[in-house]
């Protein structure tokens, strides 16, 4: 097998340039970064079929020697309308955290700092509130010990 | 004892229903199933005596030998008869207890029956992996009754507690049980008995396997749990806690004795923690003031003393210690049930503020005197039986040359002394008379709440006597253990060192009450350093922040972080492969073609412009340059069936994400980056050398010929010319299958995401454009025109003349007049009508002529959906709705339906799911077709393409519409006419 240089250097780019994209935080971002590596993969999964010859149509009088390889194809065919529905959703997805947010500029950036530190304190409430419970029944079997629990 | 199982999870199951009407009434209906139980128990005891077995046997699980397997034997009988014949006078007890207001009396009430029955599986499962599953059922169980009071902090605390030190000494026994199991190559408990596991993997499998039934029968270091529990109502303590749960353990060790205690590992365990452990749950009964702590810590001492003796692994010990489980299970029930009575008559369970109880309940008095004396081992009770019966054995094996009977003996006699010391604390401090202390108010019980009670203490005093018709039964199991047979149980043996022994333990037990003062001295002198508890909390509490701070480390960087840590993985994964990798391809060509590189530069500056390019729409246009790059290259290395879908999505992208991002900002703001840029570049440049790398690795890797020229065949067998359609829609179908699914998945999330309420439905009709109405010129007086019309007008600052006006021009559009005159173009209206219709035409013709031409039901759905976009785009929300005037979700689900439909129709003629069928045909202008089950798929492909087209059409084009007009005139108005122009 034997690969054609020019794809795969394209391949490669449109996957690099989608993930240095994808890595940022507005979610705009990460949908043409995402299209963008959709587009890389698939093109890379097409370099997989070799080297390409006729469509792969059993015409009269091809020799089905000369076509090209049909797999791939079929591959990536079902990934461009999975890729558009994906897209979809996240559009609508875009959409949503904006409507919901209406912050102008800041609306379809994903949170973080603010969050986590939301989070945290929502488990270190859990973490408290069970540990409230284990002190609530030590005291009530210190309670009954002679000298009423010295620990 | 399966059909009794069943009686017992269906009357569980109906329990919470019944106790609505009935209230406490209920208890004693469930308790009839115990008690049945226990009767049919009973008929059985003159058999399995004389050493009949009763088994039963269904098949489970037959790859894992896995079979709901049951054995009635003399120690499964025994402990049956301990849990039915205690289960029920508890229940009854239960009657009394509670008040009809308790809340969730119901659940109470099947949560404790389902115990019973779950106990009783245990006892009487023979597979090892069905007695673990009762096992674990008992732990929850005991969670869910321990928390009976859920608002209370201690009991839940307390429930936590119990499960979670249960749960893993449940755990690590699984792990014992499987070395065992497949090692001794059976799930038969009573095959693993009889031919025991030996060497390394027995030693190791039977430690685990002890883990599990120390932490159940709360032996140190896992004992903290039991005392806590006792948070819970009174008669789960006396039933779970005293009876029948914590005996799991005890049950266990004495069912594997017989094959196991030979093992090195066995005595130390068995022997050392359980005597540890009677002493220091002795010791600590001793200081409790609360009667029902005092009775649990007595609990914890008396569970070390029945492992120490079941576990000797002789004949009189099995014998003495069975009858030590039966005179335990007696006494302690009897006494837990006595003190919620006493908790419930004065208030209190602390007996520094009880006096004067003995005098006013005589008989309860009595009753807890009996089944004290019973548990200190006075005679003539079957607790003196029982321990008369240890000590000889113990005294036997002793002299037999075992060292560790020594080491039991003297755990026992110190325990016991100790046990001697706590009854009577008991005792005299639930009913003595204390001058300084003023008699409580007592509140009056009603007289058959010490029913129970009464019974277990009759009990412990009538099986003293009635040892021949006990003995059978426990002989039967003891004699499954080595040793001589000659020792029987009774009152009186004669003067032996037995009875010196028990002499002993009375005179330092009375030594110990005499000088309580000087003992309660000593032990507050003693440190605490059995303080299992607290290093439970810290290890707890320790295990909690460590989670928090796991996640809070690992889950640090909001989206853009987890990428990035997910593509580091891939370029050091893959890449740190690849370049191990020695296979590299026969040769490289530059390119194929002349235009080739030159399609690949151009799409290679449209990436890195869209890298750059901070503007959301163009960079979405540099996308979709790099799109239609691909487009190209397919169509030039024989791919036309790519290149056409690629063609069509990448247009209806490019519309969609233009009708979406219209309403945000343009420019993308870059504040606050969690991944800054060059770090970002260089994770992208890496990721992409990985990628160039991995594609010329894995074509060099690829020896082996394409399946491709397999393909042709199968595709002339599937009537097909075109290989990639018949991959798609026969071969494949599958996968196609499952695709389609994943559109309609994603067609409803879009929906559900933009429409606050109702995602169902169509996109917006004209009011009064009803059937035939509709190929009229539009009603004047349309509600929806007129309103939409003139909310627009406002928009634009025009006059209702000028709209007036504009309404009554020509229209070639349906709705073209609910846009406002600045925004239509009369060029497109007619352009989008001259073609709407051809569109439609090609796009079924695509759809019939894609099994021999490019084409197929992907194409052309996205050509019905592109002809869609273009009414939309040209005559706004009200020319989608008339263009399409179905619901989205009808399309969707039709096109589904028949996909699926068509691939398990082919069951029904007797061929595999998605098998084809066909017949052929000569149609004008088609050519020859063969129409076959593929073709009907195919069609479904379509019909769930147009619908999700039409879907984000309606959702992310009219409602984002609507959206806009309801919020009224803001720059959003202009981006729209700038969109439209």
């Amino acid at each position: 097998m034997t690969a054609s240089l020019t794809l795969v250097i394209v391949a490669a780019v449109l996957f690099g340039a989608g993930i240095a994209v994808m890595l940022e935080r507005s979610l705009t971002r990460v949908l043409i970064g995402f299209l963008l590596v959709g587009n890389g993969v698939n093109l890379f999964m097409f370099t997989m079929g070799g080297e390409p010859g006729l469509a792969p149509i059993l015409a009269d009088g091809v020799d089905p020697e000369d076509l090209s390889d049909p797999l791939p194809q079929a591959f990536i065919l079902t990934a461009i309308v999975i890729n558009l529905g994906i897209t979809a959703f996240m559009l609508a997805l875009i959409y949503r955290s904006w409507w919901l947010a209406q912050l102008g500029e800041a609306g379809d950036l994903i949170g973080d700092e603010d969050e986590m530190v939301e989070d945290a304190e929502e488990a270190a409430d859990l973490i408290r509130s069970s540990a409230a419970d284990e002190r609530a029944i030590q005291e009530v079997l210190d309670a009954s010990d002679e000298d009423g629990g010295r620990a | 004892m399966i059909f009794s199982l069943v009686a017992f999870a269906a009357v569980a199951l109906v329990t919470p229903f019944a106790a609505r009407p009935l209230g406490r009434r209920v208890f004693p209906i469930v308790a009839i199933v115990p008690t049945a139980v226990f009767g049919w128990l009973l008929t059985l005891v003159p058999a399995v005596a004389a050493g009949e077995v009763v088994t039963e046997r269904i098949e489970w699980i037959r790859a894992l030998d896995i079979a709901l397997s049951f054995r009635l034997d003399a120690l499964s009988l025994l402990l049956a008869l301990v849990v039915t014949g205690i289960g029920a006078l508890v229940l009854l007890y239960c009657t009394w207890y509670f008040r009809d207001d308790e809340p969730s009396l119901g659940r109470f009430a099947a949560l404790l029956l389902a115990f019973a029955g779950v106990m009783l599986g245990l006892v009487t499962a023979d597979d090892v992996y069905v007695l673990f599953t009762f096992w674990e059922a008992t732990s929850v169980l005991s969670y869910l009754l321990i928390a009976h009071d859920a608002g209370r902090r201690e009991a839940r605390g307390a429930a936590l507690q119990a499960l979670t030190v249960t749960t893993f000494g449940g755990l690590t026994m699984l792990v014992g049980i499987v070395i065992l199991a497949v090692a001794g190559g059976t799930t038969s408990i009573s095959a693993l008995v009889a031919n025991p596991v030996t060497g390394l993997a027995g030693e190791v499998g039977i430690a685990l396997v002890l883990v599990g039934a120390i932490s159940k029968s709360a032996l140190v270091p896992f004992h903290f749990w039991l005392p806590a529990a006792m948070a819970a109502p009174t008669p789960v303590s006396a039933y779970l806690h005293a009876a029948a749960m914590v005996k799991a353990g005890v049950y266990l060790v004495a069912l594997l004795a017989p094959g196991y205690a030979e093992l090195a590992v066995w005595h130390p365990v068995v022997i050392g923690i359980g005597g540890f452990t009677m002493l220091v749950g002795g010791w600590r009964a001793l200081r409790q003031t609360d009667l029902k702590l005092l009775l649990a810590y007595g609990t914890v001492s008396q569970l070390g003393f029945l492992v120490l003796v079941v576990g000797q692994g002789t004949r009189d010990a099995a014998l003495a210690g069975t009858a030590l489980l039966l005179a335990h299970a007696l006494f302690k029930a009897a006494l837990f049930l006595t003190v919620g009575i006493v908790d419930h008559a004065a208030g209190t369970r602390d007996w520094r503020r009880l006096s004067g109880l003995g005098r006013r309940m005589p008989w309860l008095a009595a009753f807890a005197t009996v089944a004290a004396a019973s548990m200190a081992g006075v005679p003539p009770l079957l607790g003196f039986v029982a321990k008369e019966a240890v000590f000889s054995a113990q005294l036997e094996a002793g002299a037999a040359g075992e060292p560790w009977a020594w080491v039991a003996l003297v755990a026992a006699v110190l325990g016991s002394m100790l046990t001697v010391a706590y009854s009577v604390r008991f005792v005299w401090g639930a009913f003595g008379t204390r001058p300084d202390v003023a008699p409580v108010e007592l509140h009056r019980e009603p007289a058959l709440m010490s029913l129970a009670p009464a019974l277990l203490a009759a009990a412990s005093l009538v099986t003293a006597f009635a040892t021949p018709a006990i003995e059978p039964l426990l002989a039967t199991y003891a004699a499954t253990l080595p040793g001589p047979d000659e020792y029987h149980l009774a009152l009186w043996h004669g003067p032996e060192p037995a009875l010196a022994i028990s002499a002993l333990v009375f005179g330092v037990g009375a030594l110990l009450v005499w000088g309580r003062a000087a003992v309660a001295r000593l032990q507050a002198a003693v440190p605490d350093w059995i303080e299992a508890a607290r290093g439970y909390v810290h290890l707890v509490g320790a295990v909690d922040r460590g989670a928090a701070r796991l996640t809070t480390f690992i889950q640090s960087g909001g989206l853009p972080g987890y990428l990035a840590t997910i593509v580091a993985v891939f370029i050091v994964g893959l890449g740190g492969a690849a370049i191990m990798n020695d296979t590299l391809p026969a040769g490289i060509r530059f390119a194929d073609g002349p235009a080739q590189p030159l399609v690949g530069l151009a799409m290679i500056v449209a990436a890195v412009a869209a890298v750059a390019m901070r503007q959301r729409i163009a960079a979405v246009l540099l996308v979709g340059a790099t799109g239609y790059g691909m487009v190209l290259v397919f169509g030039m290395s024989g791919a036309p069936d790519l290149a056409l879908t690629q063609a069509l999505v990448e247009t209806i992208t490019i519309v969609v994400v233009v009708l979406v991002l219209r309403r945000l900002p343009r420019r993308v703001t870059t504040r606050r980056a969690v991944v800054r840029a060059p770090v970002r570049i260089a994770i992208g440049v890496l990721a992409g050398a990985v990628m160039a790398v991995l594609g010329v690795v894995a074509l060099g890797a690829r020896t082996a010929p394409s399946i491709a020229e397999g393909l042709t065949p199968l595709a002339i067998e599937a009537h097909a010319k075109n290989i990639v359609n018949a991959l798609l829609v026969d071969l494949r179908a599958w996968d196609t299958l499952g695709e389609i699914s994943v559109l309609v998945a994603v067609a409803t999330g879009v929906a559900s995401l933009i429409f606050v309420s109702g995602r169902m439905g169509g996109a917006p009709r004209l009011e009064g454009a009803g059937r035939r109405e509709r190929l009229r010129p539009l009603p004047e007086q349309a509600d929806s025109m007129r309103s939409a019309r003139r909310r627009l007008a406002d928009v634009e600052h025009e006059t209702d003349a000028a709209a007036e006006a504009a309404s009554t021009r020509q229209t070639w559009l349906l709705a073209g007049r609910t846009i406002s005159p600045r925004n239509r173009s009369i060029l497109v209206e007619v352009l989008v009508r001259l073609l709407f219709h051809p569109a439609i035409v090609v796009s079924v013709y695509l759809l019939f002529v894609g099994h021999n031409a490019p084409g197929g039901g992907f194409a052309g759905g996205l050509v019905a959906g592109l002809a869609l976009v273009a009414r939309y785009l040209a005559g706004g929300r009200y020319e989608l709705g008339e263009a399409a005037p179905v619901d989205a979700g009808a399309l969707l689900g039709t096109g589904l339906f028949l996909a699926a439909g068509t691939a398990a129709s082919s069951l029904v003629f007797g061929l595999t799911v998605l098998e084809s069928s066909w017949f052929e045909a000569e149609v004008p202008v088609l050519g020859t077709i063969s129409i076959g089950t593929s073709t009907l798929f195919d069609i479904g492909v379509y019909l769930v393409v147009v619908g999700l087209v039409l879907d984000i059409l309606r959702t992310l084009g009219a409602e984002i519409d609507r959206h806009m007009d309801d919020t009224g005139p803001d720059t959003v108005a202009e981006e729209t006419a700038e969109v439209r122009a």
